[in-house]
């Protein structure tokens, strides 16, 4: 064990899932044309005003009940001053004192131990826009649809002692965002974006180490590294003998290491004061009631409820609540065939497989719980064989057809008839005389040959379980 | 302006003409109280006036003649806070104001000089030169709103809308002998008004009478969703009667008339206090405790606001750039340095350092908790009056060349009208005599807040009474 540990607190940027941006009613779409999504307000015209989009702090409410966080009764807005190009009216506009949420927690599992993880503040923000820069020429380009988009800022406690600790805290928050309708949980398009406040100290030591700030990690594997990388860093830096320089790092992935940033003396003074175009924000109590009795189920309560209520392995439930969507998408299969554990095996690696052959989640892939269910249920009964399945539910996704309509077109239904594959039995028997007499002899391995030249002479149709019991039989004779 | 509704209706004057002499009149005044005379659009807008007045449309505003100041956005129409770095700015928008005056069928005929920005008290810090007094050339308007207040004197206009962030409509109307109304904050929206301190700024109506100016007002005002500041609550019409003085009680606050008061500027308004009581009014001696901290809490919280409202302007998307430098930094540098005039400057600089850390609580923090004490300063005081009368500026009109060296001595003149904008109650200026040089003195009274009515029909009551305001230079 090393004699340091880390100190690692955690800054998730949300984007929500308001139809239209935070301080206008420009919609807040990811993708469309470049300035498509913006008007004067979110592109900082002279004399345009911002107006709250109150949607904004619902979500805000909903999220900081689900951490338990105590919700501030007077909201006001800040003005977060600093220039770039990305930033159209030369400050953000954000809460500084007195957010919306603080005081909550949320509680992580790694390797089996449960820790609690404090949750410092929420609050809401706009989005800024994004730079995009022309590498075969000296220019660069704003695109304004982000800007103004909303975002909620979840700050951690310094609480969290590894990487591990970090990913699961990630991992857990993004799923309550996403069950909560609050965001899309996105990495990739940039819903979900994370900064680290990063120390080391000598083990058991009630002192914070000097901390790094570290930008740039947008996917959990990369948060991983980034932290180990800096973790590592931190630590022979100290072993050295030498200092930490307080900085601003960016993860650079590709090379697998920190770069700096800026240093502290670079720092920005934002200089925040309240934002005078917007008036405080009274939250009452039945505003909060609301919001409450709307609450859905947290991710954490449903894993321990599939559990407790379909008999599944932790594992499973786990991976079943990944997205709100699956979740419902398995308690719909559930309810149509009880069969809970045979539904979760073909969601977690059937349908797993087909969802990422077709690159899609479970809402695009084409395959109805109805559909799936079908499926299931003719296996089950041992009308087609699981290998037949596996070719069925690929046509199934690609077709929009039912399990039982793909396996009529195939002719692909099991044979379990006994006479029939009596006579298919005989014809192999008659054709393979050796093998037949090494069986008589004793040498019962020869079971499965037979069975599978049995497969092979009804071209996978035959059910092996059913084939079996009747080669052993007439060897028998 | 009233007048010039009542003749079209009469047939003896017709928008287009009365149109054609504004243009005629601004061509010919030489005072630069334009920086953008919209000559064709307003030919347009008077003839369709022409059309609604014809078909019976009784609205008061319907082919009036309008001059905006120019920090007030107008669609298509070139809009430039009397700044180079918004020198080419063209709105894709229309203020709320402008949106209400084009419905009403109001002309917009330019658009005003200011001082950049609306910082300032003279007109000298625009970037297109600063505006003449009518009075006497040689003098200044006033200011921020001086060009509105120059046009609306000297004829150019029937009335005009400027904006008051310290006091840039009474000011300006004070030293050019007209009726201009800072009103109660929240009761004009903000939208399209090129924000300069957006806790202070108000748009104000400015005209020859209080009749007119009232009329300007019950125009413009109303609950707009899009400026979260306005008020949402009933707006009841202005009535034009005048207000019954009888049993009224003016509040007359000490420090209104103490040093640095001129003696021609006291006496006319004592006058004007003494004609209030002889009319049935009671005047009764009040307390402003908190008042002689106002230009300070002024200076802290208008140029920190200004210096974050004024962060836009960078050169990235619109108004003036530097695109020949070498990079980001520079390219914001150049821009703002000659993009910016001194004053303007200075102002971003004061608030800069107002909000920066480890300064905050010693001045931006405390200028706020005074400026909370000065509004409580007024809520007692009307407990004990219905209205406060005093001058609204110390001096008359001084000269375009006087203390453009000395800004602090120009910021010492907006001491009896920056109280009103920290407090968001409704003040007015309207002309109440002439000083020994012969220029305007202005009486200021205020009420509280969303009580415009009083002060508005106060002002009417005493130009029933009195002749200052029919005088023209």
């Amino acid at each position: 064990m090393s004699a340091y540990e880390a100190v690692i607190g955690l800054e998730v940027h949300a984007q929500l899932l308001t139809d239209s941006k935070i301080f206008c009613g420009c919609s807040t779409a990811f993708g469309g044309e470049p300035n498509t999504n913006t008007c004067p307000v979110c592109l900082g015209m002279p004399g345009v005003l911002p107006v709250l989009n109150r949607k904004v702090v619902d979500f805000g409410i909903r999220l900081g009940l689900a951490l338990d966080c105590s919700i501030e009764r007077r909201n006001i807005f800040a003005r977060k001053n600093y220039f770039y190009p990305d930033l159209p009216k030369g400050y953000q506009i954000t809460q500084f004192e007195n957010p919306l949420c603080s005081g909550g927690h949320l509680d992580i599992s790694v390797q089996g131990a449960e820790k609690r993880i404090g949750i410092r503040r929420i609050h809401m923000e706009e989005d800024a826009g994004k730079n995009v820069h022309d590498e075969s020429r000296p220019r660069s380009y704003i695109d304004f649809n982000r800007s103004g988009v909303p975002l909620l800022e979840i700050v951690t406690e310094p609480d969290l002692t590894s990487s591990e600790e970090a990913v699961a805290y990630l991992r857990e928050l993004r799923l309550i965002l996403m069950h909560l309708g609050v965001s899309d949980g996105n990495m990739e398009e940039g819903s979900f974006r994370c900064d680290a406040n990063i120390s080391v100290r000598p083990r058991g030591s009630g002192d914070f180490g000097t901390r790094t700030e570290l930008k740039n990690m947008n996917s959990f594997r990369n948060v991983q590294r980034a932290l180990d990388y800096e973790i590592r860093r931190h630590v022979s830096i100290r072993e050295s003998g030498a200092l930490v320089v307080q900085e601003t790092l960016l993860w650079d992935a590709s090379e697998g290491r920190t770069l700096s940033m800026r240093s502290k003396e670079e720092s920005h003074d934002y200089r925040y004061f309240p934002e005078p175009d917007l008036v405080p924000v009274a939250i009452e109590e039945s505003w909060i009631e609301r919001i409450r009795k709307s609450m859905p189920e947290l991710p954490a309560a449903r894993r321990d409820r599939f559990v407790r209520q379909y008999g599944l392995p932790p594992y499973d439930a786990d991976q079943l609540t990944q997205t709100p969507a699956m979740a419902d998408y398995y308690e719909q299969c559930v309810s149509l065939l009880d069969a809970p554990k045979d539904i979760s095996n073909w969601i977690m690696s059937e349908l797993t497989r087909v969802m990422n052959e077709q690159g899609t989640d479970i809402r695009g892939v084409g395959i109805t719980p109805a559909m799936l269910v079908g499926l299931v249920s003719m296996v089950k009964s041992s009308r087609i064989s699981g290998l037949t399945a596996k070719e069925v539910i690929t046509k199934m996704a690609s077709g929009g057809k039912t399990a039982e309509e793909i396996v009529r077109d195939l002719g692909a239904e099991q044979v379990s008839d006994e006479d029939e594959l009596r006579g298919v039995v005989s014809g192999i028997i008659e054709a393979n005389p050796k093998e037949s007499a090494q069986y008589r002899a004793g040498k019962t391995q020869l079971l499965g040959f037979f069975v599978g030249e049995v497969m092979k002479a009804s071209r996978g149709r035959a059910n092996p379980k059913v084939a079996g019991n009747i080669v052993r039989e007439m060897l028998k004779q | 302006m009233l007048d010039t509704a009542r003749r079209y209706r009469k047939e003896d004057l017709s928008p287009e003409s009365q149109v054609t002499a504004r243009l005629e009149a601004i061509r010919r005044s030489g005072l630069n109280a334009f920086v953008t005379v919209d000559e064709r659009g307003a030919r347009l807008q008077a003839a369709g006036a022409a059309e609604r007045i014809a078909e019976g449309d009784e609205g008061l505003l319907l082919g009036i003649p309008v001059a905006v100041k120019d920090n007030i956005c107008t669609k298509d129409l070139r809009t430039t806070c009397s700044s180079t770095i918004l020198s080419s700015f063209v709105p894709p928008y229309d203020a709320h104001v402008i949106e209400l005056l084009r419905r009403q069928g109001a002309v917009i005929i330019g658009k005003t000089n200011l001082d950049e920005f609306a910082m300032g008290s003279t007109t000298n810090t625009s970037a297109f030169g600063p505006t003449k007094n009518p009075w006497d050339p040689s003098r200044t308007p006033g200011g921020s709103s001086g060009g509105s207040a120059a046009a609306v004197a000297a004829g150019l206009c029937d009335a005009a809308l400027g904006s008051d962030t310290g006091g840039s409509v009474r000011q300006p109307a004070s030293f050019c002998g007209i009726t201009g109304l800072k009103p109660t904050y929240g009761s004009i929206s903000r939208y399209g008004l090129v924000a300069f301190a957006s806790s202070l700024d108000q748009i104000g109506p400015m005209g020859r009478s209080a009749r007119d100016t009232a009329v300007l007002f019950d125009a413009i005002r109303g609950y707009d969703p899009r400026d979260s500041t306005s008020s949402p609550g009933e707006y009841t019409p202005t009535s034009l009667d005048g207000l019954d003085l009888r049993g009224i009680r003016i509040g007359v606050p000490g420090v209104f008339f103490s040093e640095g008061l001129s003696r021609d500027v006291e006496r006319s308004v004592r006058f004007a206090v003494s004609l209030f009581e002889e009319l049935g009014a009671e005047t009764v001696p009040i307390e402003l405790p908190h008042i002689r901290y106002g230009v300070a809490v002024y200076y802290i919280i208008a140029p920190a606001e200004a210096s974050s409202n004024l962060a836009r302007y960078d050169g990235v998307r619109y108004g003036l750039r530097k695109a020949d430098e070498k990079d980001l930094f520079d390219m914001y540098c150049e821009t703002r340095a000659q993009g910016f005039g001194d004053e303007v400057k200075r102002r971003i600089m004061l608030g800069t350092y107002a909000l920066s850390a480890g300064y905050y609580d010693a001045y931006y923090r405390k200028a706020s908790l005074v400026r909370s004490l000065i509004a409580e300063d007024f809520r007692r005081a009307f407990t004990r009056c219905d209205m406060i009368a005093g001058p609204t500026v110390p001096v008359t009109a001084f000269g375009i060349d006087e203390m453009v060296d000395d800004p602090l001595s120009i910021y010492l003149l907006d001491i009896y009208t920056i109280p009103a904008n920290l407090a968001g109650i409704p003040a007015l200026s309207l002309p109440c005599g002439f000083g020994d040089n012969g220029m305007p003195i202005g009486l200021q009274l205020m009420a509280p807040a969303f009580k415009d009515n009083v002060i508005l029909g106060a002002a009417m009551t005493f130009q029933d009474h009195t002749r200052f305001h029919e005088v023209r230079p």
